[in-house]
């Protein structure tokens, strides 16, 4: 147990509550889980991922509910959260594009992509359209580089993607998001 | 000798084989469809899906489908192999659901492979047989003497017709020693997979009447011991982009299913791992290691051997082992595939050198973006902690080990060893300045020994084969293979598996194919961000460590792109002075502000703001760069400015000088005009101009607002006259 820990806060059970209520039991019993072993705070990186795949995004509350939990500076964790790009601080859409703007992408044409995609949707890398439905980000790397360009839209890789099929595979996801409205109010 | 490793073993191979021969039952035809992030991006899960419904349909129970990795011909995918008992193994590219129904029906069903759509194909006809001769340096030269020229010809000369027997120059199949080197030759005979050992003319007659003449194995000269890549030739064999590959760390990529412990059993596994912790002597594997001449895979190159020997040397005694997965070169996913379609191979790797250096945890960092990868890591590892191989007392040694997973979250820079650590231990990935180095100061403290996923991958079969086998192949510098991913403009891409020391021409031109459209290679860029373009007058270099050094790239993780004449050299620097821009950590001030200030300077070279003086600030900034940066980033970003500088400085002068892009690429410096002579006026490009500033009337010429083009090219490519001229 870090000699930092619970031993020095002594309204433990109220911050264990907010956190609950922030990031839910599983993620608090997670960090719990890694607070007893050896090198609790190796697990920074890890609980973040938790939160991020729950959430979508890592939130300031977020951020503050873990960094109290663990009982780890939140200058600290905001600045972990903030060095890797794999982290986001913002809320993101139902539907992440991110365009591989690797060296193989790029010689095949990525760049022609990037124009695209910021032209169907209207907005630039980061940012998410007003719908709420996309946000477009640009990746290092997907490793696919033999389907050069890629482009990974939420888990589906899309291979060998031209401009012209841009708007079509759009389409394909809006479908799809209105389908599932559709079914869920039927039921 | 501990004999209790041995039987441990034996009992779990056999009941590793019990649930392997259940599990193929009655197979007589097995169908194998590639799973791995690119096979699922191609369509594998429904294409195995589809063949699944096709079996169920049938209602036989001896066609079995299996699951494997990826090959590595990723631009072929999705795979799929059908094996009939006896025949040859097909391989069909491409496959999709329609293909599914055709190869179920004609071939599984009816036994007629479908010739049109084999890998890498299409093929005229099947021979019954097919000779793979040794083309390897060491026993290929053999070949040719002993048969008095060309395999092919003499059996031409013997009278076998080529429907019978077609005949194919392999790489090296692994099967020679020393002892035998200059005095034999192999050839595998396949469907049978007989591998026999040629010393005579007499001998080749001989296989040729028996063998192709009778379908009787000539026992007599038959290899008894299996060498390391037969199962990939048994398999392969045929496929020139592979044959031609030397496969030690790809060894079971695309043959073994990468969620099954028991598969990997039945193809040696943990054999290397038992050996050594039978022998009880970690200072035998850290020589043996160093013997072999394995130098570190993720692109520093250090001796293997070397780093485990510094680890061991320490006094403190809590040591840990790291396999560095955090694969972030751009163009690089060897590391990717090996996890992704044999994790238990690395895992074993990684046991091994942890009882070198007596380690008793251990970490696979790996990136978050290869989800898959995570999946097939973690299982394998669970399964090795069911199986007894991890954890407490592996195979009744008294070793205890386990591994665990820690993830990456996107900074490239934790690639660096010292920022790897500081990220395992939850910090800002952010490197340190070395000495001291991880060997003697690394995680918690504590002694630790960083290898990359390639290396680990290396290590079984090396305890198993021998460290003089590895280190004969590759140079005298260094010994074994490299995996490289190649990409960009070649005709057929994916993994390459070649011995070091093998020119850049052999895997450009004949594993590559050279680039597609006719187009000539301009350079071939190597080692990613870190590394430099080589221009294609130096082609015929050989590819090691310490060459690629003095042409100012590096051999770096594997990443091999090849570019051609419409890429820009210029723009090629830009976009990778961009990439360590983004990724510099911003700890050293060096990095952090010069490659942003190289970053403008390219900026403006190609918009053609930059004159002569430019190139000299440039020049003196990035070697600075290189000097002065704490880290490998910062002191290896500056490679794709100086070796394009160095190879290609006629570009960067065009570019300042007369403000012209040769490769027509750096937007700013193209122009775009309408040939009145060609026009017609079909208004082609007027409709497809996204800014409207092409005008004229229909049939007659038109022209083009230049104060208003945005240079998209958009006109340049929908003309169908040519009229269009791009300068």
């Amino acid at each position: 147990m870090n000699p930092h820990c619970a031993s020095s806060t002594n309204n433990w059970p109220e911050v264990k509550a907010v956190a609950e209520r922030l990031l839910g039991d599983d993620v608090v019993q997670f960090i719990e889980e890694c607070r007893k072993t050896s090198e609790p705070n190796s697990y920074l990186i890890a609980v973040l991922h938790k939160v991020q795949s729950k959430f979508g995004y890592l939130g300031a509350s977020h951020l503050d509910a873990v960094a109290q939990l663990m009982q780890i500076p939140a200058a600290k964790v905001s600045g972990v959260a903030s060095f890797y790009h794999y982290f986001r601080l913002q809320p993101r859409g139902k539907f992440i594009i991110n365009l591989c703007l690797g060296t193989a992408c790029y010689v095949k044409g990525a760049d022609r992509l990037a124009e695209k995609l910021k032209e169907e949707l209207g907005i630039d890398f980061g940012e998410t359209t007003s719908d709420g439905m996309f946000t477009l980000e640009g990746a290092r790397c997907l490793g696919a580089c033999s389907l050069a360009p890629v482009m990974l839209i939420n888990d589906d890789m899309h291979g060998t993607v031209t401009p012209d099929q841009i708007p079509i595979i759009l389409d394909r996801y809006l479908k799809k998001a209105k389908q599932e409205t559709a079914s869920k109010s039927a039921s | 000798m501990k004999q209790d490793v041995w039987d441990a073993l034996k009992n779990l191979r056999e009941k590793a084989e019990r649930v392997y021969q259940e599990r193929m039952g009655q197979g007589q035809i097995f169908i194998q469809v590639g799973s791995a992030t690119c096979e699922h991006a191609a369509g594998a899960i429904e294409v195995a899906d589809e063949f699944r419904k096709h079996i169920a349909a049938s209602g036989r129970n001896d066609i079995i489908l299996r699951r494997t990795g990826c090959t590595g011909r990723c631009s072929r995918e999705p795979i799929v192999g059908v094996f009939r008992a006896g025949e040859m193994p097909i391989k069909y590219q491409l496959v999709n659901r329609e293909l599914v129904h055709k190869i179920f029906t004609q071939h599984v069903l009816g036994g007629e492979p479908l010739l049109d759509h084999v890998l890498d194909g299409p093929i005229e006809r099947l021979s019954k047989y097919e000779i793979l001769n040794c083309g390897s340096l060491r026993c290929g030269w053999k070949g040719e003497q002993i048969c008095g020229g060309p395999m092919a010809n003499q059996l031409k000369a013997m009278g076998v017709p080529p429907d019978v027997c077609r005949v194919t120059s392999a790489s090296c199949f692994g099967a020679c020693s020393i002892e035998l080197a200059g005095k034999c030759t192999h050839i595998l005979v396949r469907p049978q997979n007989v591998l026999y050992r040629i010393t005579s003319l007499a001998d080749l007659e001989e296989v040729v009447r028996e063998h192709i003449g009778k379908g009787q194995i000539v026992e007599r000269l038959r290899v008894k011991e299996e060498p390391v890549s037969q199962d990939f030739f048994e398999l392969y064999g045929e496929i020139a982009f592979f044959n031609r590959q030397t496969r030690i760390a790809l060894r079971h990529n695309g043959i073994i299913d990468p969620t099954s412990i028991e598969e990997y059993f039945h193809y040696r596994g943990f054999e290397a791992l038992a050996k050594v912790l039978a022998q009880d002597d970690p200072d035998w594997i850290v020589d043996e290691v160093t013997r072999s001449k394995l130098r570190g895979r993720g692109g520093g190159g250090f001796p293997t051997g070397q780093k485990w020997a510094l680890a061991r040397k320490s006094p403190e005694k809590t040591r840990y082992i790291i396999c560095n997965a955090d694969e972030g070169d751009p163009g690089a996913f060897m590391d990717r595939s090996m996890l992704e379609s044999d994790p238990f191979n690395v895992i074993e790797g990684m046991i091994i050198g942890a009882f070198a250096i007596g380690a008793h945890r251990g970490f696979v960092y790996v990136r978050a973006e290869y989800p898959l990868a995570v999946e097939r890591v973690d299982h394998a590892i669970r399964m090795c902690r069911e199986w007894g191989v991890l954890g407490k007392n592996i195979l009744n040694s008294g070793f205890d080990f386990d591994i665990e997973i820690r993830l990456g979250a996107g900074a490239f820079v934790c690639g660096e060893e010292t920022a790897l650590i500081h990220s395992i231990e939850g910090e800002r990935g952010q490197p340190r300045i070395r000495p001291p180095y991880p060997t003697e100061v690394g995680l918690w403290g504590k002694p630790t020994v960083i290898n990359n996923v390639e290396t680990f991958a290396n290590i079984p079969a090396i305890i198993i084969y021998g460290a003089d086998w590895f280190s004969r192949i590759g140079t005298n510098a260094s010994g074994g293979t490299k995996v490289f991913a190649l990409a960009g403009k070649v005709k057929q891409t994916g993994l390459v598996e070649v011995p070091i020391g093998i020119t850049l021409r052999e895997v450009v031109m004949d594993i590559g194919g050279g680039c597609p459209n006719d187009k000539k290679v301009k350079a071939v860029q190597t080692g990613g961000p870190a590394g430099g373009c080589i221009p294609a007058s130096m082609l015929d270099l050989r590819v090691d460590f310490d060459t690629l050094n003095k042409a100012g790239s590096i051999m770096g993780s594997g990443g091999m792109i090849v570019l051609d004449e419409d890429d820009c050299m210029v723009d090629i620097a830009k976009f990778f002075m961009r990439f360590s821009e983004d990724e510099s950590c911003g700890k050293c001030t060096p990095c952090r502000e010069g490659t942003t200030r190289m970053v403008e300077i390219l900026e403006r070279i190609t918009t053609g703001k930059a004159d002569e003086s430019d190139l000299e600030k440039l020049e003196r900034l990035a070697k600075l760069v290189r000097k002065a940066s704490l880290c490998g980033l910062g002191r290896a970003a500056p490679n794709p400015v100086l070796s394009t500088l160095t190879h290609f400085r006629e570009e960067y002068l065009a570019h300042v000088r007369d403000k012209r892009c040769p490769a027509k690429k750096c937007t700013a410096l193209i122009h775009y005009e309408i040939d009145p002579e060609k026009c017609v006026g079909c208004t082609a490009c007027a409709r497809n101009c996204p800014v409207e500033c092409i005008s004229g009337e229909r049939r007659q010429p038109h022209v083009i607002d230049q104060s208003r083009c945005i240079k998209c090219g958009r006109c340049f490519q929908v003309c169908r006259f040519d009229a269009v001229m791009r300068s």
